[in-house]
């Protein structure tokens, strides 16, 4: 085999290679955006441009908070958008934001929608839910930006 | 437009978002499409590169083949198609029973199991050229048997992934599996020599022929049992002790589990001599203590008990006390003792960056050059360039792992997740560390690469414990319950080893929580989860 073609075909090797494992980083690059240890695509989060639901309380709303932040604890800096569904906290498995705290409970606390307010209210938890200080008792009604703690963990709403 | 929010509010109090498309079979079809939009399974990029490794793999097969002046025919692209063919079975495999399985991992071992095969194919050539000019015939070819290992991997991968539904399922035979795992361990130890040493190491079972190493298999089960184990009994591994230079140590008398996994690790050290498999053990054990209690302290401790323990280790035994020679100056005795690991080293050498090309430099002079030397065989043919990209597919392999542990959401995928990550990545860095003489060498496989059958096939059942894994990790809600088809969606349940005191007075199906601000006038309907 000719010196020329042999040096040719080792280096293309090489850079083919690499191309290689520049496409699989290219495949992982948009996880090491998200948050860890979320599933934030919540299911039919985006309303389906099919025409086949229409434009429920859900969606086109502009006042009212945006998006749930998670300030402190394990999950924080978790972002997940509203849409109008109610969000579940809680340990269990198909809570929408699922707290590994050791003072949270299976199902602690839902925040839902009613309006252009969203509420909180405590499913019975043990350790209890804290509006700002105040511990939860009934649905309370969540203004952006005030801190709701559950354990260690501290959520926002954020317009 | 009352309904999507009633059903909305529903699927908030009968669990969450999953139940509610089970619940309403007027909304599934509006709800399918928009899951399908937010979360992709990635399969098609999977296949892509599924494609580009073979690609890859072929060009290596004509680059060797050009090289070694043999007949470059249609052949060549033949096995490259039936590589292909052979990995998109697999690939089909995964597509039918772990759609949101991780894409990248499995292209990843696919090259390096491919790469690995032109390697040992290459050093078959040359072996055997070597037998016919010393008259004799020509030795077995081991590429055509790898070829039958990377089948016989394979279909254990798809039966792992078919018969392993939900890796949850594997934490009840934790105990089960830690049992076997240790007897697999300890096996070779006991086997009479003749049946379990090669080259000095027992590790081995030899049975007409066919030899397996056990402890590749033994490394997952261990890997679940720790897994289980832990997540049983974190609690013992993060009780508060003294502080220390800013980390927090374990009272003296909860360290038992970490001694027993010590004395096995030495066991194996001592009595099959091996270092390799008793590094990885113990490491796979430190590593999985680490994650479940976040504590250093675990890991200082455990460093510091192996390293007392092999330093014992090579006072007392001959074999540690040579290969520790050979490592401290691998030059002292180049035509015996240490040849082979001084021919690895110069065979890198001569590689130099670019290496001197596939099929063109002399990879068969260093002993054992297609198993747990092929990493420098190929450092001497592709060269510091490419043995970069292969470690970095390794990295790629383990940090894919490591992140399916960050984002399933029960502790049992997350521990078994991260160790079998680790144990990829502690058993790449055994390899790759002994051949360039970061550390003694251990004669361990290279993961996918080595030729070695119970390594391969071991590889591909851990890939698909990760697979498994993953999926759960990134499968939307919605689609949960639906992965048997026909299958009531079943409630969740917290495994028992998760559940946390709770007050049992309100119940929350048969009391639903008053004052609802969402729809008020829908009863509750805990159907879903009955």
């Amino acid at each position: 085999m000719p010196e020329l073609v042999l040096q040719l075909t080792r280096a293309a090797f090489l850079a083919l290679l690499w191309l290689f494992v520049f496409a699989a980083l290219r495949v992982v690059r948009s996880d090491l955006y998200a948050a860890s240890g979320l599933r934030a695509a919540v299911p039919g989060r985006r309303p389906s441009k099919g025409g086949a639901t229409k434009p429920g309380r859900g969606g086109g709303r502009s006042s009212g908070p945006k998006a749930l932040i998670v300030t402190a604890g394990a999950l924080a800096g978790t972002r997940i958008a509203l849409d109008g569904r109610p969000i579940m906290l809680g340990r269990a498995d198909d809570s929408t934001l699922v707290l590994d705290d050791d003072y949270a409970s299976t199902r602690h606390a839902r925040i839902s929608q009613s309006g252009d307010d969203w509420y909180v209210e405590d499913l019975g938890s043990t350790n209890g839910t804290y509006l700002d200080r105040n511990k939860v008792s009934g649905p309370t009604k969540v203004p952006p930006g005030t801190p709701i703690r559950i354990g260690k963990t501290v959520i926002e709403l954020r317009t | 437009m009352a309904r999507p929010a009633q059903a909305a509010s529903r699927a908030g109090r009968t669990g969450g978002p999953g139940v509610a498309p089970a619940e309403m079979p007027a909304d599934r079809t509006a709800l399918r499409p928009a899951v399908a939009a937010a979360v992709s399974t990635r399969r098609g990029i999977e296949l892509l590169l599924l494609a580009f490794a073979a690609v890859l793999t072929t060009g290596a097969l004509v680059l060797v083949e050009a090289n070694q002046n043999q007949q470059l025919t249609l052949q060549l692209l033949y096995l490259g198609l039936a590589y292909l063919a052979l990995f998109s079975a697999a690939h089909v495999a995964v597509r039918r029973f772990a759609p949101y399985a991780d894409p990248v991992i499995l292209p990843c071992a696919a090259l390096l199991n491919g790469l690995g095969l032109v390697m040992i194919h290459r050093i078959d050539l040359a072996l055997a050229l070597r037998a016919s000019l010393q008259g004799n015939p020509a030795p077995d070819a081991n590429a055509l048997r790898q070829i039958a290992w990377v089948a016989l991997g394979l279909t254990l991968f798809v039966i792992v992934l078919w018969r392993v539904r939900d890796h949850r399922t594997l934490a009840r035979y934790g105990y089960t599996a830690g049992f076997i795992g240790l007897v697999l361990l300890a096996l070779p130890a006991v086997l009479p020599s003749a049946l379990s040493e090669v080259n000095g190491a027992k590790i081995w079972i030899r049975v007409g022929g066919v030899g397996i190493q056990p402890g590749e298999f033994a490394k997952i089960l261990l890997t679940v049992f720790f897994a289980s184990f832990l997540v049983a009994k974190r609690d013992l591994f993060t009780t508060a002790g003294k502080h220390v230079l800013g980390m927090t140590f374990p009272r003296p008398r909860d360290l038992a589990p970490l001694l027993i996994a010590w004395v096995v690790a030495m066991g194996v050290l001592v009595f099959e001599s091996d270092l390799g498999t008793s590094l990885m053990f113990f490491g796979i054990v430190l590593a999985m203590i680490y994650v479940a209690t976040e504590r250093s302290s675990w890991v200082v401790i455990g460093l510091v008990i192996f390293g007392a323990g092999a330093f014992a280790a090579w006072t007392f035994v001959d074999r540690v006390q040579t290969r520790v020679a050979a490592w401290l100056d691998p030059l002292s005795d180049p035509t015996g003792a240490t040849y082979q690991v001084s021919q690895g080293l110069f065979g890198m050498a001569t590689g130099g960056m670019l290496g001197t090309g596939l099929g063109a430099g002399r990879p068969e002079l260093v002993p054992l050059s297609s198993t747990d030397f092929i990493f420098t065989s190929m450092g001497e043919e592709i060269g510091l360039i490419g043995l970069m990209a292969l470690l970095l597919l390794y990295c790629l392999i383990a940090t894919r792992a490591l992140r399916t542990a960050l984002a399933v959401r029960d502790t049992f995928g997350k521990l078994l997740a991260a160790g079998l990550g680790f144990t990829v990545a502690i058993q790449v860095f055994v390899v790759a560390g002994g051949v360039i003489g970061l550390i003694p060498n251990t004669g361990q496989a290279a993961p996918f690469m080595s030729y070695g059958g119970s390594s391969l096939v071991a590889n591909y059942v851990l890939v698909a414990l990760v697979l498994r894994v993953s999926d759960a990790a990134r499968r939307p809600a919605a689609e949960k319950g639906r992965s048997e088809p026909g299958a009531a969606p079943t409630p969740p349940r917290t495994p028992l080893a998760e559940a946390h005191t709770e007050m049992v007075s309100r119940s929350e199906a048969a009391t639903p929580p008053h004052g609802n601000p969402v729809a008020p006038a829908t009863p509750p309907r805990g159907r879903a989860r009955e």
